[in-house]
C-alpha cells in the first residue's frame, strides 16, 4: 500500500490489518503518561487542508506526533495555496521540500487521486482526508474500529446509514469498507438525497427509517449540511427531522445492543435528538478517540517500512 | 498559380474500380483510368485510397480571439486540413464573444489569412452568450463574414422566449440556430454523466434529462416557428427518440454527434483525469451504441468534432477545476472509421454523407460536400483506409494537446486534403 | 538428545538442540535461578515478567507459572511488543503489531525481567528497553533467554540463559513452542536465503 486514497478497492486483509494495528496502538498507549512512540522519527508528514476541518486535521496531527513524525500543517488560508497556486504545484513543492506523506483535504472529488498521480515518481505517500463528495477513508476506518470495539466482528451485522448519501463522502467510504468486512448496509434517505446510480451499490435502500431500525446492529446518522437545507432537497428542516431524524422514540426501536454513530459535527434536534446523542450507546466521542489510533495505524502502514517487498 | 494535381488509383467513396482524378483550375477536370500526367502536375500515388468530398465541421472552437495560447485560427485551420476538413465553423464563445460584426469579420479574415480551409464564424445568438437579449443576428448575417449559423454553444439558450424569438428571427436570414441543449437548472455544478460512475466517484451529475428536455422543447418551438434548428453534440439516447419523433412530424431539425460520444464512455472517469471531461459529458456504453445506430440511420445527421483546445494548466488539475472539452479535428475520421465503418454501420459513401454532404447542406454551403464528378469543385479528402497510427497529442497542429486518445492505435488516416484544387495537407504535413 | 533430520533434497536440514523434555527442564531450571537471584519469597515483591512477542510471551507465561509453583507466590507477567521501537522498520516489509499486555501491578519500582526466546544481535533487547522506558520506571531490568547464540552487536548480556549455543552466521536457531508452533523444540537450521548467509 503506497497511498490511502479510497476505501473502495481495499481488501479485507488490509482493512483487518489496519484495524488490528489501531487496536494494538490504542492498548499500547492506554494509561501512559508519555504518549509518544519513536516509530516515525525523522519522517515528515504534511497536512494540506483546502477545507476547514479542525477535527480531522488535529486527529491526523496527533497521529503523526504520537509516532514522532515531524508534522507540518498547511492551510489554504496561510500559504501560497491561498494565492492561487495550483494543487499540482503545491504538491510538487511540498515533496521537493521533503514530505514523506501528504495528507490532503480538498473540496474537489478526486483531488487525492490527482495528487497521487502527480507524485507517482516520488516516494511520497498520499492520504485522502476527504475529497469532495467522493471518499473519506479514515473516517470509515474509525467508524469500523468503533463498531468492532462494541459489536465484535462486523461479519453479518446490519448497519444503517441515514441521511444525505448523495453528497456524503463518509457514506461512500463506509459502504465500501463495511461491505468489505462482511456487513450488510441499509441506506435510509429521501429519494432526493440518493445518488441516481445507487442501484448498483451493494446496499438496500429504503425511505422508511422506522421499518429499518429494529433490525440494525448500528446506525450511522449523516450530517445534513446547511447548504442542502436551502437547496430544495427537502421542504424544511422540520420535515426532515420528522421523517429521518433519530428521535428518542425512534432510538427506542433499535435492538438493545445496537450502537449509534455520527461523524460530527452534529446538528442536535435535526439529525439526532440531543438525548440520543448523549445516550450511553451513542459512540460519538469513541469515534473521535479511535480516529487518532486509526490514523496512526494508517501512517504506520504507509511510512514505517521502505521495504519494496512490503505487501 | 493554380495547381494541377493528379490523384492516381483512387476509389471514389471507396467504391468501384480505381480511377485517376485530375484536378485543374480548382475543379475536377477529368476522371478516367490511366490519365497521363500533364506537364508540371503534382502526381499523388494513392493506390487503393478512398476519395471523399472534403469534410465540413459544424462545430469547432478556434479560440481566437482571446485564448491564442491554446489555438489560433491559423493553427486550428492546419489541424482541420490535416484531419481532412475543408470547411470549419468557428464557435462564438471567444473573448470577446463573436456577437458583433466586428468579431465575426475578424475571424473570417483570420481564416482567409491562414489560407488553408474555409473558416466560417458562428455568431452568438445572445449578447455576450448571456441568454438575455438577442445579438445583432442580421448585422452579422449581412457582414463580410456572411454568418448563417448562430449558436451560444458552451451555454444553452435556456429562456424559451429568447429561443422562440431567435428561431423566428433567423427565418428571415436563411440561418440556422444551433442549440447547446443543456437545461442549466438541472446541471448546476454538474461534472459527469448522472449515473453509476458519478455516484461512485462523487461527481455532481449531469442528467440526460437536461439535454432531452431542451431538445424536446426546442423541436416544438422550431415547429411552431417554422424555423430551422440544429442540435449540437447529441449525447443521450433519449435525445435520439425525441429527434426521431420531431423528424417524423416534419420539424426542420438536424443534429450532430461528436466522435468522442461515439467511442468513449464514462467508464474512463476512474482516474479523474480531466482529459476525459467534456460537455455534454461522456455517457454510458448504451448511449454510445444508440448514437452510433442513430448516425447510421440518419436520425442524427452528421458528425461534428466539438474540437476544444485547452491549455495544460486548465486540464492537468483537479477534475472540478478543469475546463470541459477535447481536441477532435485530427482524430475525427479515424474515430468514425473505428466506430462506424469497421463494424459495418457505415460505408465510405455514408461517411461522405455524415462528414461532408449533410453538414454542408445544414450550413447551406454551396461549394462544399459536392459530388465527386467532372466539373465539380476539387474539394476533396483522400483517406488510406488500411493505415494504422498511434495518437500523439504533442504532434498535432493544435497548440493545445488535450486529446483523450493519447497512445491509442487508430485505423484510417487522411493522406491528402484539397480545397478547390489546391493541396492544403498531404501525408501529415501542411502545404 | 541431538538428532538429525533431512529435508526432501537429502541435505542436512536441521538439528534438534533441545527436545520438548529439554525445553521443560530448561524453563524449570531458569525459574529456580530467578527465585534465587531475585530472592522471591513471601516477604519480597516478586519480579514482573514481560515476554517479547512472538515466542517470548508464552515463555514468560511458563516461567511465571514455574516460579509461582516453586516459590508459592503469584508472579505478575505480561508481554511487551517492540515492533514500534525497532531500528530496522524501514528496511523490512510492514510488520503487524503484537500484543502488549501490562500486568495490573505495573512496572514502576519493580524488578522487570524481559523474556525472549533467542538472544542474537541484542537489537531486540535494546528496542525492548526503549519500549519499557515509555511504560514506566522499573527498579531494575534483567534479561532471561532460552537460547543465547552469540554474535552480539550491542553491549547486552543475559542474566538467565537456558542454553548457550555457539553458532555460525550461516545458521538459524528456531525455538518452537506449543502455543505458537504446536510443539516444543529448539532447532538449528541453515539460515534462510534472506538471512546472513
Amino acid at each position: 500500500m503506497k497511498h490511502l486514497l479510497a476505501a473502495e478497492g481495499l481488501d479485507r486483509d488490509t482493512v483487518t490489518d489496519l484495524l488490528d494495528t489501531a487496536d494494538e496502538l490504542k492498548h499500547t498507549l492506554l494509561g501512559r503518561e508519555v504518549r509518544k512512540l519513536p516509530t516515525l522519527r525523522g519522517r515528515t508528514v504534511i497536512t494540506v487542508f483546502y477545507e476547514n476541518s479542525t477535527r480531522t486535521r488535529v486527529s491526523f496531527e496527533l497521529a503523526g506526533k504520537w509516532m514522532s513524525a515531524d508534522v507540518i500543517n498547511v492551510s489554504a488560508g496561510g500559504s501560497s495555496v491561498g494565492k492561487g497556486e495550483s494543487l499540482r504545484d503545491t504538491a510538487l513543492t511540498l515533496t521537493a521540500a521533503g514530505a514523506d506523506c501528504v495528507i490532503i483535504r480538498h473540496p474537489a472529488s478526486g483531488a487525492a487521486h490527482r495528487l497521487a498521480h502527480w507524485l507517482a515518481d516520488t516516494p511520497a505517500a498520499v492520504v485522502n482526508a476527504g475529497d469532495g463528495m467522493h471518499e473519506h477513508p479514515t473516517q470509515a476506518l474509525l467508524d469500523a474500529a468503533t463498531m468492532r470495539e462494541k459489536l465484535g466482528s462486523l461479519d453479518g451485522r446490519r448497519i444503517g446509514i441515514v441521511g444525505d448519501v448523495l453528497h456524503s463522502r463518509v457514506a461512500r467510504s463506509n459502504v465500501h469498507l463495511l461491505t468489505c468486512l462482511g456487513a450488510e448496509v441499509a441506506i435510509v434517505a429521501p429519494p432526493t438525497l440518493l445518488p441516481s446510480g445507487i442501484g448498483t451499490w451493494p446496499v438496500t435502500v429504503s425511505h422508511e427509517i422506522d421499518a429499518e431500525l429494529p433490525s440494525l446492529d448500528a446506525v450511522m446518522m449523516l450530517r445534513v449540511q446547511a447548504e442542502r437545507m436551502h437547496g430544495g432537497f427537502f421542504p424544511s428542516a422540520r420535515e426532515y427531522a420528522i421523517g429521518y431524524g433519530l428521535s428518542e422514540a425512534r432510538a427506542a426501536l433499535l435492538p438493545e445492543h445496537a450502537v449509534i454513530l455520527h461523524p460530527g459535527p452534529m446538528l442536535r434536534g435535526m439529525e439526532i435528538a440531543s438525548r440520543v446523542a448523549d445516550a450511553p450507546n451513542a459512540l460519538v466521542t469513541d469515534q473521535v478517540a479511535n480516529g487518532v489510533h486509526v490514523r496512526m495505524a494508517v501512517l504506520y502502514h504507509l511510512l514505517a517500512s521502505e521495504g519494496a517487498e512490503s505487501a | 498559380m493554380p495547381e494541377t494535381v493528379l490523384l492516381k488509383g483512387v476509389r471514389r467513396y471507396g467504391e468501384g474500380e480505381p480511377v485517376d482524378v485530375l484536378a485543374a483550375e480548382g475543379v475536377i477536370a477529368e476522371i478516367a483510368q490511366g490519365i497521363t500526367p500533364p506537364e508540371g502536375a503534382d502526381v499523388i500515388d494513392a493506390e487503393g485510397h478512398v476519395l471523399l468530398p472534403g469534410f465540413v465541421d459544424l462545430h469547432t472552437h478556434l479560440r481566437e480571439p482571446g485564448r491564442e495560447d491554446t489555438e489560433t485560427v491559423a493553427t486550428g485551420s492546419a489541424a482541420a486540413a490535416l484531419g481532412g476538413y475543408t470547411a470549419v465553423f468557428a464557435m462564438a464563445n471567444t473573448d470577446p464573444v463573436a456577437d458583433t460584426a466586428v468579431v465575426v469579420e475578424h475571424v473570417r479574415r483570420a481564416g482567409e489569412a491562414a489560407g488553408l480551409v474555409d473558416v466560417h464564424p458562428v455568431g452568438a445568438v445572445t449578447v455576450g452568450l448571456k441568454g438575455e437579449k438577442l445579438a445583432e443576428l442580421g448585422t452579422m448575417a449581412e457582414s463580410a463574414a456572411r454568418v448563417r449559423m448562430f449558436s451560444d454553444d458552451g451555454l444553452c439558450v435556456h429562456d424559451p422566449l429568447i429561443m422562440r424569438r431567435a428561431l423566428e428571427y433567423s427565418r428571415a436570414l436563411g440561418a440556422v440556430i444551433a442549440q447547446h441543449a443543456e437545461e442549466p437548472r438541472l446541471t448546476v455544478g454538474a461534472q459527469a454523466h448522472e449515473g453509476t460512475q458519478a455516484a461512485r466517484l462523487g461527481l455532481a451529475g449531469w442528467p440526460a434529462s437536461a439535454e432531452e428536455s431542451i431538445v424536446a422543447r426546442d423541436c416544438i418551438l422550431a415547429a411552431h416557428a417554422a424555423a430551422r434548428l440544429h442540435i449540437c453534440h447529441v449525447s443521450a439516447s433519449g435525445t435520439v427518440d425525441v429527434l426521431r419523433w420531431a423528424k417524423q412530424r416534419g420539424t426542420q431539425v438536424s443534429a450532430e454527434v461528436t466522435p468522442h460520444h461515439l467511442l468513449l464512455t464514462h467508464d474512463r472517469l476512474d482516474t479523474y483525469d480531466p482529459v476525459n471531461k467534456v460537455n455534454p459529458p461522456l455517457r454510458t456504453g448504451a448511449d454510445a451504441k444508440t448514437l452510433r445506430e442513430a448516425l447510421a440511420e440518419g436520425v442524427v445527421d452528421c458528425v461534428a468534432t466539438d474540437h476544444a483546445p485547452h491549455a495544460e494548466q486548465d486540464k492537468d488539475c483537479e477534475w472540478q477545476a478543469a475546463r470541459p472539452g477535447m481536441l477532435g479535428l485530427q482524430t475525427a475520421l479515424s474515430i468514425v472509421a473505428e466506430t462506424m465503418v469497421r463494424p459495418g454501420l457505415l460505408t465510405w459513401r455514408d461517411v461522405a454523407r455524415v462528414m461532408s454532404e449533410r453538414p454542408a447542406e445544414i450550413a447551406r454551403l454551396a461549394d462544399q460536400g459536392r459530388p465527386i464528378a467532372e466539373g465539380e469543385p476539387a474539394t476533396l479528402t483522400l483517406v488510406d483506409p488500411d493505415a494504422r497510427w498511434t495518437v500523439r497529442g504533442a504532434e498535432f497542429a493544435s497548440i493545445a494537446a488535450n486529446t483523450p486518445y493519447e497512445g491509442m492505435e487508430l485505423p484510417a488516416r487522411v493522406t491528402a486534403t484539397l480545397l478547390r484544387g489546391r493541396v492544403i495537407a498531404r501525408d501529415g504535413r501542411i502545404r | 538428545m541431538a538428532s538429525r533430520s533431512r529435508d526432501a533434497t537429502g541435505a542436512a536440514a536441521e538439528r534438534e538442540l533441545l527436545s520438548a523434555g529439554d525445553v521443560a527442564r530448561t524453563v524449570a531450571r531458569m525459574a529456580h535461578q530467578v527465585i534465587e537471584k531475585t530472592a522471591v519469597g513471601a516477604d519480597t515483591e516478586p519480579p514482573v515478567l514481560l515476554g517479547i512477542p512472538t515466542r517470548g510471551a508464552p515463555l514468560a507465561d511458563r516461567l511465571a507459572e514455574r516460579i509461582s509453583e516453586f516459590a508459592g507466590v503469584t508472579v505478575p507477567h505480561g508481554s511487551i511488543d517492540i515492533t514500534l521501537y525497532r531500528d530496522d522498520l524501514r528496511r523490512r516489509p510492514t510488520r503487524p503489531l503484537e500484543h502488549t499486555r501490562m500486568p495490573e501491578s505495573g512496572i514502576d519500582g519493580r524488578i522487570v525481567i524481559l523474556v525472549d526466546d533467542v538472544l542474537f544481535s541484542g537489537r531486540s533487547i535494546r528496542a525492548a528497553l526503549d519500549a519499557l522506558r515509555d511504560q514506566g520506571r522499573p527498579k531494575a531490568v534483567q534479561l532471561a533467554v532460552l537460547v543465547d547464540r552469540g554474535h552480539r552487536e550491542l553491549p547486552i548480556r543475559a542474566d538467565y540463559v537456558g542454553k548457550n549455543v555457539p553458532t555460525s552466521r550461516a545458521e538459524d536457531v528456531s525455538v518452537l513452542l506449543t502455543e505458537t508452533d504446536g510443539r516444543d523444540a529448539v532447532l538449528l537450521r541453515p539460515a534462510r536465503e534472506e538471512g546472513q548467509s
